[in-house]
Parts: C-alpha cells; structure tokens; sequence
C-alpha cells in the first residue's frame, strides 16, 4: 500500500477527531501519538518509495525533510502536551480553544507534508495557504491585542506573498503551456523538468521572480519579514517552534522546486544571485535587530530570519559543496531551533514574562533550564561542536573559494548576529538569579533529543546521510 | 471598424476592463458601505468574466468558478461585511493614508508598469491571453495598493479580496489552467476564515474599532 495514503491521511483523521473530542487532557495525550505515528508513516518511503504520479513525487530531496518534519511536530507536541495544560492552568486559554488548537495543529502537520509531497505546483500553492491559514488562526488563540494583531499582519503579509505566488504560478503555466500542453501535465513538477528548456525563457524569468518574492514572504526574507518577529512572539510557544522549525523550511523547499527549473532552462537568468542577494540582506538586517530586542521569543524570530537568509544564500550560491552545507543548515536549524523555544516556552511559564529584562540569572536560578538555554543558543550562534557550526563552516568555505567578495557580507553577518546572541544570553544566563519553580530533565526532554542530535551531526556525520546529502545537492545543481 | 467584430474577444475585454475600472473605484471610494457595494459588483463581473471564459473556451469547470465568485464574494461576503459594519457602528468614512487623487494617478501608473511587464514577455501567447494578463496584474497592484493606503481593517480585507480578483481573472483567461476551482475556493475559504474571525474574535471588543490606527499602538517591543 501506498505510504502516502498514511502520510497524509494520519493527519487528516486525528484532525477531525479532535474537532469532536471535548477532553483537552486527553487531546494532547493522542496528537503525540498521532504525530508518532505520522512520523513512522515518513519513514516507510526510505525502503518503499512510491512511484511518481500526476499528484505526487517522492525524491531523494523531500523523502527527508517528509522525516524531518513530522519528526519535530512529534517533538513538538510532547512538549505542547505540557505547554498546553500548563496554560490553561493559569487562565490564559479556554479548554475549548484548545479543542481548536489540536485539530489545527494536525491541520497544520497535513498541509506541510501535503506541500512536501505533492508534484503538482497548484496544489503546492493550495497547501501552503492552508498551512498559512491554520497558523493564522493559531497565533490569534490567545485573543490578546497583541496577539490579535501579530495574527492579522501576518494574515496581510502573507496572504499578499501567496497571492504573488499564485501570479507566479499562473505565469509558469502559461510559460509551459505551448510546450507540454493544456492541462494538468503543464503545472506537473517532473513533467515540466525535462521540457523546460523549450519555454520562454522572458517569461520564465518574471514567473520565477513573483513565485521568489511570494513564497519567499513565508520564509520571512527581507523585505517582507516583518511578520515573522510578531507571529513567533504572540502565538503560543509550540506554534513558534513548528513555524521556525517547518514551515520556513516548507516555503524555502517551494523555492527550490522553481529554483530547479530555471536551472533547467540556459536562457532564463540565473535565480542564484537573486537569492544570493535576498539572503544577505535578510541575514545582515536580522543580524542588526538582534541588538535592539527585549522580548525573547522576538529575539529568536529574529535569530531565524538571519538563518533563513544563511539558508537562501548557500542555495543561492549552488553547486554541490554550498548546496549540501544549505540542506545540512535547514536540518541543523530546524532541530535547534525547535529545541530553542521548547527551553523557552518553559522559562516564559515559570518566570510569567517574556522580557528578557526580567529573566535574570537563569543558571543559578533553574541550574538545569538555564544550562539547557546556554547549551542551545551556543549551538544556533554557530559555535562548535554542534551541527550549525559545521554547515556554516561549509557555507563559508565554499563561498570563500568560489566569491571571495561574498564572504565578506556574510561572515561579518554571522558575526553580528553571534555577538547579539551571546551578549543576550549572558543576561538571561548568568548573574543572580530570582529562586523558583524548576523545570525538571523530563520536561526538557525533546529540547535534549533534539540537541544530542545536533551534536552528533558535529563532530560526526554518517556516511549514508552524508551520501544521500550529497545526492540531493547534485539533484538542486 | 465594426463593433463586436469578434464577440469572444470584444466581450471578455470589456468584461475584464469593467473588473479594472471597479477597482479605480474601490480606491477613489471613501465611505465604507461604498467600497463593500463597489467590491460586490466587482465580483459580480468577474463572475460574467469567468462564465464567458468557461463559454468560449469550452471549459465547464469554470462555470463552477464563476457560480464561487457570484455567490460568495458578491453576495455572502459583502452581507457579512454589511452586519459587521453596522454591528460595531463604523459608518464613518476611512481614513487614507494618501489623498485620493494621489492614490488615483498612482494607480495608473501601476496600471502602466503591468502593461510594460507583461507585454514584452508574452509575444508568443494569443492577443486575448496577453491582454487579460495585463489587466489582471492592474487587478492585484490596485489591490495591493488599496491594503497599504488604507488603515481600516475591512476596507483592507475588500484590498484583498480584489486583489484575489485579479488573480481569478490571470487564472481563467489563461487557455487550459487546471485547478483554478480549486484555487478560488482554497482563496474563498481563507477569506470566509477571517471575515467570520473578526465575528469570532471579537475584535471590537477588544479595541473599540476596526481602525489598525489603534492596533500600531500594541506593536513590536514596544507595548511590553
């Protein structure tokens, strides 16, 4: 049987269950075991892979982040679990929001892997507005002002990106049309790929340009980021990590499906330095915000814009040596990042703020929580042995030997944003400390999961992942 | 020359230039319950503009895309918006943030810049494609530039959903696209979400009014 059939259909199921099932505290108990189960569902295609069709591909380059994600929305929701009872603890949620939140969330989980999965372009674009929309609706749960407001600018922006998209996409039809035909086959993925050297390479060029901006919105690439800080600082904890974590990553994947085809065709323009030049940009203005924040969920938005660029430019860059460096980088950061907010969403509930001003001290305090922090932002600065360093390392490498005059930019854009980071962190961390509740190992046991990972990717990468990683980077060209 | 020499072509043009001419409207409109009646008949047309496309290029499923527009966007959702105006009293005209003939002459020049873009890339498509085409990017900047100049969260949802207008429009006069149902109704239910998420959150409640003006106030670091 088809493993996409329990992929996609996991989800789908659990979603509609929690509409109907009124216990909160059993809800949460059964999206972790959903969510496993999804996860085992991504596993099946590694020793089964199921053919390509009209409506779906699997390929060396989705089979993973298909694992990835429904691996950190596992993670995740053992500590939403917790999250979640925690909050409706201390008033801040209804229990029937949180009936809303479940089936969102495993709404959320479909449209990502739906995205992921899919061959056809429309439907690419028709997953990704769903996964925009249920994270609309998620960010808003808490009905603040300011909730309310992160949820409906974030509703503009990227309801504005996935209209571009959608223009976007509807110019890559037409570019293909006279070529493959009317129909379904001209917005079907690896139909278009061996063809789309025969398209007009002008309109090729315009059509790439709307679907960059577009989808790059929901990757929060400058210019068009100013949504990201918000939506991560106002919805709950769990919905950060997924949105850093996944679905930046999901819109980055978007990119480089078109990315892909423009390299197919020798007349269109290169997309590289287009996104070369986004991704410094978003990295160097992230890398400066990072100063100025005093909210701490803010500061690690920001944190992921500066990576999403790091991303964006290795990819822009190409070739196999920057390309597996970028694929090593949204997994790296995925984990990490996810892992971040899971240690943060635990210090905002036990302190009940969020500004850093206030959260003092944290390694004498919560010796445990406040190692946790230190351990996790040491791994996102891109300090060694952890993973990030070692794609980052690569990133600079290559860059090195291929643009000497881009390493430029882009080293002191890693700099500025370590500096910030761990001038943040020596606040938060160090210092006299208020005394409080503790977190306990059990808790915090995605956030180790999550770094043991991260650091064995460091000082040692598998040779088949290795293999495979290098595979994929031929696959991007 | 004769008029009407060529119905298919003479009849979606003028479809598609009432859809564009609407949106001049929507943007020069001060008074709420105007742009909410402007947008409705802007739709209405699109939905003529679909059913002819469906028409002439023998495409049934666009019918079903037209049936979405006309009952949706011209009569659910303009009811709706209507409720939600009179419920929270916000009759009063909105605030731009450029005068209404900056707004305007700013229009046109976007309506230039989409004809600039558009033409020289599409040499090789039909006359009707191309021009449709540029209408329809007209359709999304008037859109686009509707949301940023006003500061009224409706008249900014009526800025999106025109602009979604446009890009039904790219979509139905482009020969053969698939999915364009789909695609209207994936667009109709985001925006059926957040027009009955202003219902459902309550958003008055919380602010008194509708104009973001209040809500700038909770932005960024700032409110903490």
């Amino acid at each position: 049987m088809n493993p996409l059939v329990f992929i996609l259909g996991i989800p789908v199921v659990s979603a509609l269950l929690f509409v109907l099932l009124p216990s909160y505290k059993l809800a949460s108990k059964l999206n972790i075991l959903a969510t496993f189960a999804t996860f085992l569902a991504t596993l099946v295609p590694f020793f089964n892979r199921p053919e390509t069709t009209q409506l779906f591909l699997i390929d060396d380059f989705n089979i993973y982040l298909l694992a990835l994600t429904a691996f950190v929305t596992f993670t995740t929701s053992i500590f939403s679990a917790r999250y979640i009872i925690h909050e409706i603890e201390i008033g801040r949620l209804q229990p029937h929001f949180v009936r809303f939140y479940h089936a969102m969330y495993q709404a959320f989980l479909f449209t990502m892997l739906l995205a992921l999965s899919t061959n056809n372009l429309g439907i690419m674009w028709v997953a990704v507005e769903g996964a925009t929309l249920t994270t609309v609706l998620m960010v808003g749960l808490y009905r603040t002002a300011a909730a309310l407001e992160a949820s409906w600018k974030y509703f503009i922006l990227c309801g504005v990106g996935i209209a571009l998209a959608l223009f976007g996409t509807t110019l890559l039809y037409l570019a293909a049309q006279p070529v493959v035909g009317t129909g379904m086959p001209s917005l079907t993925w690896s139909v278009l790929l061996p063809q789309v050297s025969a398209f007009s390479p002008q309109l090729l060029n315009i059509a790439f340009v709307f679907l960059l901006v577009g989808y790059g919105t929901k990757c929060g690439l400058a210019p068009l980021h100013a949504w990201l800080p918000d939506a991560h600082a106002e919805g709950p904890t769990p919905i950060s990590a997924v949105l850093s974590g996944l679905l930046l990553n999901v819109a980055i994947y978007a990119v480089l499906r078109f990315k892909m085809l423009m390299a197919g065709n020798s007349h269109a323009f290169a997309a590289g330095p287009l996104m070369i030049f986004m991704g410094l940009t978003s990295l160097l203005l992230a890398g400066f915000m990072l100063y100025k924040r005093g909210d701490i969920k803010r500061l690690f938005a920001y944190s992921s814009i500066e990576h999403m660029g790091i991303i964006t430019f290795a990819f822009g860059m190409g070739g196999p040596l920057a390309n597996f460096a970028g694929l090593l980088h949204m997994t790296m950061h995925s984990l990490t990042k996810a892992a971040i907010f899971f240690a943060v969403g635990h210090i905002a509930q036990i302190k009940g703020t969020q500004r850093m001003a206030e959260i003092r001290g944290l390694t004498t305090s919560q010796p445990i929580l406040g190692w946790a922090l230190v351990i996790g932002v040491v791994a996102i600065a891109g300090l060694p042995p952890f993973g990030v360093f070692m794609s980052e390392f690569l990133i600079v490498t290559s860059t090195f030997a291929r643009q000497p005059i881009l390493a430029i930019p882009l080293i002191l854009g890693l700099l500025v944003g370590f500096g910030a980071l761990i001038m943040k962190l020596q606040g938060l961390a160090f210092g006299p400390g208020e005394p409080g509740e503790k977190a306990s190992v059990v808790a915090l046991l995605p956030f180790f999961v999550h770094l043991a990972l991260v650091l064995v990717a460091g000082i040692y990468l598998p040779g088949p992942l290795v293999i495979w990683f290098q595979n994929v980077a031929k696959l991007l060209g | 020359m004769l008029v009407f020499a060529n119905p298919a072509y003479d009849v979606a043009h003028l479809l598609d230039a009432g859809v564009l001419i609407l949106s001049f409207l929507l943007l020069s409109q001060r008074r709420l319950t105007g742009v909410i009646r402007i947008f409705s008949f802007q739709a209405f047309i699109l939905a003529c503009a679909s059913a002819w496309q469906a028409y002439i290029q023998d495409a049934p499923h666009l019918y079903l895309t037209a049936f979405i527009a006309l009952a949706f966007k011209a009569i659910i959702i303009p009811v709706a918006l209507q409720r939600i105006i009179v419920k929270f009293k916000i009759h009063r005209s909105i605030e731009t943030v450029l005068g209404v003939g900056g707004t305007v002459v700013l229009g046109g020049a976007l309506v230039a810049l989409s004809i600039l873009l558009v033409f020289p890339v599409t040499m090789a498509s039909a006359a009707l494609t191309r021009e449709g085409l540029a209408i329809a990017l007209s359709v999304v900047l008037l859109g686009f530039l509707m949301m940023i100049t006003r500061r009224n969260a409706i008249s900014q949802v009526v800025g999106f959903m025109s602009l979604e207008n446009g890009l039904i429009l790219a979509a139905v006069g482009v020969k053969g696209m698939p999915l364009v149902v789909e695609l209207s109704i994936a667009f109709s239910v985001m925006v059926a979400f957040i027009v009955f998420g202003v219902f459902f959150f309550h958003i008055r409640e919380r602010f008194d009014t509708l104009d973001l003006h209040e809500l700038e106030h909770f932005r960024g670091d700032r409110h903490k």
